[in-house]
């Protein structure tokens, strides 16, 4: 009698358990970084892409305009998937594209470009990564929006259509 | 092509272990020798999945980005070292280093259990192959670690740089070494209790893989520790993380275990706690594998976050744990009352008590770990239990534990008492005098604090003399219980005394305070293989005028892009002196973080010491007292 009472609450309990943990599978809680969005943008100055050319952050965002910083490599097959995004956001009068060419060899990011079109109004190459780290990007791509000097949208990894339309939202 | 190799190996193992299950059922009945065929199955089985694994770890020396897992986790300019350790630093090749050592272990056993029934060998064998069998599906249909891409990429994506680490190359084969190792008592547990096979011989020979896995989670726990240690940068050595908490859980009840084991080898008895810890030894390790492979909890362990991988783990582990609640309830008989008469002053009854303080233990992080996981489920609240809920519940309950360690193996089997131990009245009063002489000189809780340390310090004289006057009598409980009680002792030292200093300097900078002197000297940067390092140079002069040099270093990795910070420590046998630096954002500062840790060096050698202490009970072939 007593066996079968263990028996049983034992079963109950681990069918508990497992329900628990069945149900926890469901949300995985995945660490998101704090996106620190109100920020004001770092300041610095980068060699401009293929050339020596030396410009700063306040040339660049000198504009009262919407600026999309946008950090991209050739090897970095993510890039390639949300070229066409960037390319389609290209029509936006009131926005210019910024690229960062992070750690990049130039002759397959210059074909890169070739390939698949440049959206970018200026590019800045970062070939030690620097600037990434300034901007504190936790990897390529990552895309920033910002206005008036101040990040107000961080997008880690590639864009997609979700992310353009809301893009589009804050512009109007 | 060695992909290829390896994945078809995979399902040759996964066929030999269909014919190993034929063969061993068709077996089971017939009289005389185990099969021949069923240990060149076995064999064979081993063989591929060997195979397998070489193939694997040819694919990431060649870098072969045809291959998915080394496309995600390995990259040209990594060391040759980590491409090879890369092979088990991921989900999948980590599966496959859990069969290699699944297989290992059930070869190794069935060579030499030559001597036992052969019921019982073919019966684990048995227990064994529904494990592998399990993980055989489980890498095939989820975690295939050769996965062909196409078109092949030319770049791998990297490995961890926190993870391009030598402690941490070696923390997982060793760590698994142990986890799998219980694989075996496990299926030993469950065909001993079905053959009603549970004798002082079966707990000679299992207390062998019991002592086995044992030494080498205690190895894993402590390589992982130390790594957390100088790597994290926190200058802690354990944090009551989730992921430490999985593999300290499976220790507790496997050292339990070995205790038991001791007492049924010599007395037959505590049988219902030997088979129960078995399984939970064994479960635990999987629940771990499962909590931290499926992301419920997150932590570096965390390699994918598949929920199918969670799923199938989950289900897997029930039908483990249910099939041992079926053993256990439908086979196991209760043992004749008559033995388990315990005297209330003996080493039975002390081994009872130490079951229970270590069962307490056990359910404390059991619960602090899957506590919030419970919670979320249930309320959608997230909380997360840090180390003061560990403190509060564990601290106390030490106190009698320790003194509980120092006076049960005086005792005497069956009945004792308290003949010819007036040394101990002497010890205790030294060791009130001492930590008294110790607490009264820092503004910290007195009463708990002299108690604490002088049940530390009774325990670390009395292991101390025994290992003086015992000789070689029950050696290998000497060392391994003087281990134990230097641990202690150093680790609360360690907290008493560890010193802490944070501030932000410039190059060239200095900061000053009572004790010592802080300088900033210079910068250097320097081009690394796979990262860019800038390793700052400080002087640290303290009140006595002398100076040490401390060099920690920031690594930012090219592939994947992290910055780590690698502390730089300077050890010797008394204290730690411990800094780290890191980046402030957009600013010339860095954030300078120095610790003097005294002992920690202490807490190292003294898991080394219990370890040594297993590792001298195996190697014994008399029984000990």
């Amino acid at each position: 009698m007593k066996n079968n009472f263990f028996l049983i609450l034992t079963t109950i309990i681990f069918s508990l358990i497992f329900y628990v943990f069945y149900k926890s599978l469901q949300n995985p809680n995945i660490y998101k970084p704090n996106i620190e969005t109100g920020k004001k943008i770092p300041n610095f100055e980068a060699k401009i892409f293929g050339t020596d050319t030396i410009i700063s952050s306040d040339e660049i965002f000198k504009n009262n305009k919407y600026y999309l910083v946008n950090i991209w490599a050739s090897w970095c097959a993510p890039c390639r998937v949300e070229h066409p995004l960037l390319m389609e956001l290209t029509s936006q009068e009131d926005l210019e594209i910024i690229g960062i060419n992070y750690k990049d060899n130039i002759l397959n990011a210059k074909k890169f470009l070739k390939e698949l079109n440049n959206p970018y109004n200026i590019i800045i190459s970062d070939k030690n990564g620097i600037l990434g780290i300034e901007w504190g990007a936790y990897g390529v791509p990552e895309t920033f929006l910002i206005y008036n000097n101040r990040i107000i949208k961080k997008i880690i990894g590639p864009l997609n259509e979700s992310f353009i339309i809301e893009i589009n939202e804050l512009i109007k | 092509m060695a992909s290829l190799i390896g994945s078809y190996s995979l399902i040759f193992g996964l066929g030999c272990s269909v014919l190993i299950i034929f063969f061993s059922v068709k077996d089971f009945n017939k009289s005389g020798n185990l099969n021949s065929k069923v240990i060149s199955f076995t064999f064979l089985q081993l063989f591929f999945i060997v195979v397998s694994f070489f193939g694997l770890i040819l694919s990431f020396v060649n870098s072969d980005f045809s291959n998915e897992t080394v496309f995600n986790h390995s990259h040209t300019t990594k060391p040759l070292f980590y491409k090879i350790t890369g092979t088990w630093g991921n989900h999948e090749g980590s599966l496959l280093l859990w069969l290699l050592v699944l297989t290992l272990f059930i070869f190794l056993f069935l060579l030499s259990s030559k001597k036992e029934p052969k019921k019982y060998r073919i019966l684990t064998l048995l227990f064994q192959q529904v494990i592998i069998f399990g993980f055989f599906i489980f890498v095939i249909k989820t975690s295939n670690p050769f996965s062909y891409i196409f078109p092949i990429p030319t770049e791998g994506l990297g490995l961890n740089p926190i993870l391009q680490d030598p402690a941490l190359a070696i923390h997982p084969p060793i760590l698994y070494l142990g986890y799998v190792g219980s694989s075996i008592i496990f299926s030993s547990v469950l065909a001993a209790t079905t053959l009603n096979y549970i004798t002082k011989q079966w707990a000679k020979d299992i207390k062998k893989w019991i002592l086995v896995s044992w030494i080498f989670l205690t190895l894993g726990i402590l390589l992982g520790s130390i790594w957390a240690y100088y790597e994290l940068g926190w200058g802690g050595f354990w944090f009551w993380d989730p992921v430490e908490n999985v593999s300290l859980m499976p220790w507790l009840a496997l050292t339990t275990l070995l205790h038991c084991i001791l007492v049924l080898e010599k007395r037959l008895i505590l049988t219902s706690w030997v088979i129960i810890l078995s399984i939970a030894t064994f479960t635990l390790s999987m629940c771990g594998t499962f909590l931290v492979r499926s992301g419920i909890l997150n932590s570096v362990h965390t390699f994918a976050n598949d929920p199918e991988r969670g799923l199938f783990i989950l289900i897997f582990l029930f039908c483990l744990i249910f099939l041992s609640f079926f053993v256990f309830f439908f086979f196991h008989k209760i043992e004749n009352r008559n033995t388990s008469n315990f005297f209330w002053l003996s080493k039975e009854t002390s081994i009872l008590i130490n079951n229970w303080f270590m069962m307490y233990f056990l359910s404390v992080v059991l619960i602090g770990t899957i506590y919030p996981i419970f919670l979320e489920v249930i309320s959608s609240e997230k909380i997360s239990v840090g180390p003061p809920f560990y403190n509060k519940l564990i601290i106390p309950f030490l106190i009698p534990f320790l003194f509980a360690i120092a006076i049960g193996p005086k005792l005497n089997w069956i009945k004792s008492d308290f003949k010819n131990k007036k040394y101990l009245l002497l010890f205790l009063i030294v060791s009130l005098i001492l930590s008294i002489f110790i607490v009264k000189n820092f503004k910290i809780d007195f009463l708990l604090n002299t108690i604490l340390i002088t049940s530390a310090f009774f325990l670390f004289f009395v292991t101390l003399r025994d290992l003086i006057v015992r000789q070689f009598t029950n050696l290998s409980q000497s060392v391994a219980h003087f281990g134990f009680s230097l641990l202690i002792l150093s680790i609360l030292l360690n907290n008493i005394f560890s010193t802490e200093i944070i501030t932000n300097l410039k190059i060239g900078e200095t900061f000053q305070s009572e004790k010592l002197k802080i300088n900033f000297e210079s910068l250097e940067h320097a081009d690394k293989q796979n990262y860019k390092s800038l390793v700052g140079k400080f002087s640290i002069e303290s009140f006595d005028g002398k100076v040490v040099v401390l060099n920690p270093e920031l690594r930012i990795y090219n592939q994947p892009n992290i910055i780590t910070s690698e502390a730089d420590i300077k050890t010797n046998l008394l204290t730690d002196k411990f800094i780290t630096m890191n980046i402030v954002h957009n600013q010339d500062y860095f954030n300078i973080r120095y610790q003097t840790k005294p002992y920690m060096v202490w807490i190292w050698i003294s898991v080394l010491l219990i370890s040594c202490g297993g590792l001298i009970s195996f190697l014994r072939k008399k029984y000990e007292k």
